[in-house]
């Protein structure tokens, strides 16, 4: 096992809801849940690697793909939808080329729905990365996606 | 340092006086993840670098989220003996503005949005008073946003620093937890809780001391106590606001409820994507265990109790007490049947008491000012105040606090301004995806448990979407079911495969495809799905469906006779 993985298991093994925080964690290292880091995480604590499967796939905030270097983070939530986020959303994934859930092939871009992030007075939202852009539009789309183009 | 007597609260409190009316002039940034999108922190970094060299005896801090959202970014400023004055829309490019009028004692009027002479608070005995003067400028309390709230969740949201435990203090904070200690009777703490009529916040609201009490009577080794913060329903932010703006609100209620059923350990289960919320109550949980509120021997009573912080990895289901146990137990957040309920046997089949954020946050005020204070705000059937995220197409939108009881109308008209650009407002959704859509016609209706639930929407935890005449109700309906859909853990049948079938005919309809003899199966397999589901959120998902059929059946015609969509919203019928 690699160092930050076992950091990141030693810092909750034994603890009530350390499961859950130590996936959230991987996830959070490594961008995604890395499927060597899974088996060596369900060795270390005992526990099947079919649940630890079952959890990765059930919650919509882990995935098992790489992620993109920055990933959009386009808010559907109730608001957003009433303030057109689908035609947002329709404009980053034909412009990105790529569909909702997918990367970009160079890597750069990952183009993912979020079921709201809490910013329903400034809607139609975009998270990107850790930020927030409000009251996007669909024009603004081309000049948010430069924004972030060849950037780390 | 610990706290152990109430003379070194008075300590701290002093201490923290001084930080919220330090004397000098203040600027406060509104940092909520609002007003933070709004370009709030381009504006702190803007004051920051400017106020060193134009105004270096200033102090400039955070603030949390005052609730006006649309108005945001929020900037508060005080000078010694006069009122707060409160910016709206205050944005980076104003800030050298802002202090060639703050340095000469002055005030930038065009952005300045209201004033406020006193905090408003029920923790202490007396008001704190900021000062008078500013005659031209509205009192908040006569703008027509703030006139008709009653703020007793979010008394000092926006105000004061939600990263500094002292100011929570200085406005009472933590004085109730002593008190509780004190007094040392955790059957008193449940009685209090009971006679208030404290009802949960979540949505299904159910009775809190009732839940406790249940807790508090059974024998075991370990007790838990959960806040669930798993604020899924989409358009809908109140938790995210209330912990964001006053975090120690949260932890003190939750170290009191902690002592009232007998609880060994406190976990507080946060939505992944509030990355700021997770932020402030990490935190804020340092500053309480340092002052020795959480840990060994709190205030140096027998009471030991401490709070850790989970995060949730987005699902909705997870806010259903059952499916949040079992993903704090490391499975996939699938829901169990009840009996047994958690109170019962929940975490590791230990007794565990399950409380919305809000319910929590509604403790200290209580124990500060009474059951019998409580239980006379409010309706018949439903004490207190209620949170609401007012948002969609309506003028004002943000988080609004009213006593139980007030009309959908004054809270949407009033408070909210009514419709944007004069447009007309065809209906509020309520409850998100497990509550319904209440028409225009409908909004003298209070807003309590039993009037919701009668009305074919429920209270849920405070979601309102304001709808006009631009946005089509079955497309909504449809966007519901999507995401109810997307949602079901797939464990039970009528939920997974119901909602899915619903969700076809819905589809159908909006592509204009649709009969009137689907029209019926959707109502027919809702009222399957309504009443065979395990779960609260399969029982609850047609309720959408059901509220919309029932008061706007001619939209759903329109889009299958005459394959039109009056609002203009589906796009297969334009």
């Amino acid at each position: 096992m690699d160092k930050k993985t076992s950091d990141i298991v030693l810092r909750y093994k034994g603890q009530v809801g350390g499961l859950l925080c130590i996936l959230n964690e991987v996830q959070e290292t490594f961008g995604y849940l890395p499927k060597e880091v899974l088996k060596e995480i369900a060795s270390e604590l005992a526990v099947p690697l079919s649940q630890l499967f079952s959890s990765a796939t059930f919650y919509s905030a882990f995935t098992l793909k790489q992620r993109g270097k920055h990933a959009f983070h386009i808010c559907v939530g109730t608001s957003c939808h009433i303030k057109k986020a689908p035609d947002i959303l329709d404009e980053f994934s034909r412009l990105l080329k790529v569909a909702p859930g997918n990367t970009t092939e160079n890597d750069e871009f990952s183009l993912e729905t979020v079921q709201c992030i809490g910013c329903c007075s400034l809607a139609p939202a975009i998270g990107v990365d850790r930020g927030v852009h409000g009251h996007a539009t669909v024009d603004q789309v081309p000049d948010i996606i430069k924004k972030y183009k060849g950037t780390t | 340092m610990k706290i152990r007597t109430f003379f070194d609260l008075e300590r701290i409190r002093a201490k923290g006086i001084s930080f919220l009316f330090p004397g000098k002039l203040k600027i406060s940034v509104g940092m909520g993840s609002c007003g933070i999108a709004a370009g709030a922190d381009a504006v702190y970094e803007k004051l920051s670098e400017t106020m060193k060299t134009v105004v270096p005896e200033g102090i400039l801090n955070k603030t949390g989220c005052l609730g006006f959202c649309g108005e945001e970014p929020f900037v508060n400023v005080s000078m010694p003996h006069k009122p707060l004055v409160i910016y709206h829309r205050l944005l980076e490019r104003d800030v050298p503005e802002l202090l060639e009028h703050v340095m000469r004692g002055e005030h930038y009027r065009q952005k300045v949005f209201c004033k406020m002479d006193i905090l408003e608070n029920f923790m202490l005995p007396k008001a704190l008073r900021f000062g008078d003067g500013y005659p031209d400028f509205p009192s908040i309390h006569d703008t027509p946003f703030y006139s008709k709230q009653k703020r007793i969740v979010l008394r000092e949201s926006g105000v004061i620093d939600p990263e500094s435990i002292e100011e929570y203090i200085a406005v009472g904070g933590y004085a109730s937890l002593l008190r509780v200690l004190e007094n040392g009777s955790s059957e008193a703490v449940v009685k209090v809780i009971q006679n208030s009529g404290l009802r949960g916040r979540g949505g299904a609201g159910f009775s809190t001391g009732v839940k406790w009490d249940i807790a508090h009577k059974l024998t075991s080794d370990l007790k838990y106590i959960i806040c669930n913060s798993d604020e899924g329903n989409p358009g809908a932010y109140m938790n995210r606001g209330e912990v964001e703006s006053d975090p120690h609100m949260l932890i003190e209620g939750m170290i009191i409820g902690g002592f009232g059923i007998g609880a060994t350990d406190g976990i507080v289960y946060v939505r992944t994507e509030y990355p700021l919320v997770v932020e402030r109550l990490r935190q804020a949980l340092e500053q309480a265990r340092y002052y020795g509120f959480l840990g060994k021997n709190i205030c140096n009573s027998s009471f030991s109790f401490d709070i850790h912080i989970i995060c949730g990895a987005g699902s909705f289901v997870c806010g259903e007490e059952t499916a949040l146990i079992a993903s704090v137990e490391g499975f996939p957040g699938r829901p169990r049947p009840r009996p047994p309920f958690p109170s019962e046997n929940g975490l590791a089949g230990k007794p565990t008491v399950v409380n919305n954020v809000e319910t929590l946050c509604n403790v200290p005020v209580i124990f500060a000012k009474g059951a019998k204070w409580y239980s006379s705000i409010g309706s018949e059937s439903s004490k207190g105040t209620k949170v609401f995220s007012l948002v969609g197409d309506v003028k004002h939108t943000g988080l609004v606090e009213v006593p139980m009881g007030t009309t959908l109308k004054e809270i949407i008209y009033d408070i909210g301004g009514g419709g944007i650009d004069g447009r007309k407002i065809k209906a509020v959704q309520i409850g998100g995806p497990s509550g319904g859509c209440i028409p225009s016609h409908l909004f003298d209706l209070p807003v309590d448990y039993e009037s919701l639930q009668g009305s074919g929407a429920i209270m849920g935890s405070g979601g309102m979407v304001v709808l006009d005449e631009q946005s089509c109700i079955v497309d909504v309906t449809k966007y519901f079911l999507a995401f109810t859909c997307g949602e079901s853990c797939g464990k039970c049948i009528p939920c997974r495969r119901g909602l899915e079938h619903m969700l076809y005919i819905l589809d159908a309809i909006c592509d204009g495809r649709g009969s009137m003899e689907q029209l019926a199966e959707l109502m027919e397999v809702a009222e399957i799905v309504r009443i065979t589901s395990l779960c609260g959120m399969g029982q609850a998902a047609p309720n959408q469906v059901i509220s919309t059929i029932r008061y706007f059946k001619d939209e759903y015609e329109v889009h299958i006779k005459e394959r039109k969509c009056p609002a203009g919203v589906c796009k297969s019928l334009l």
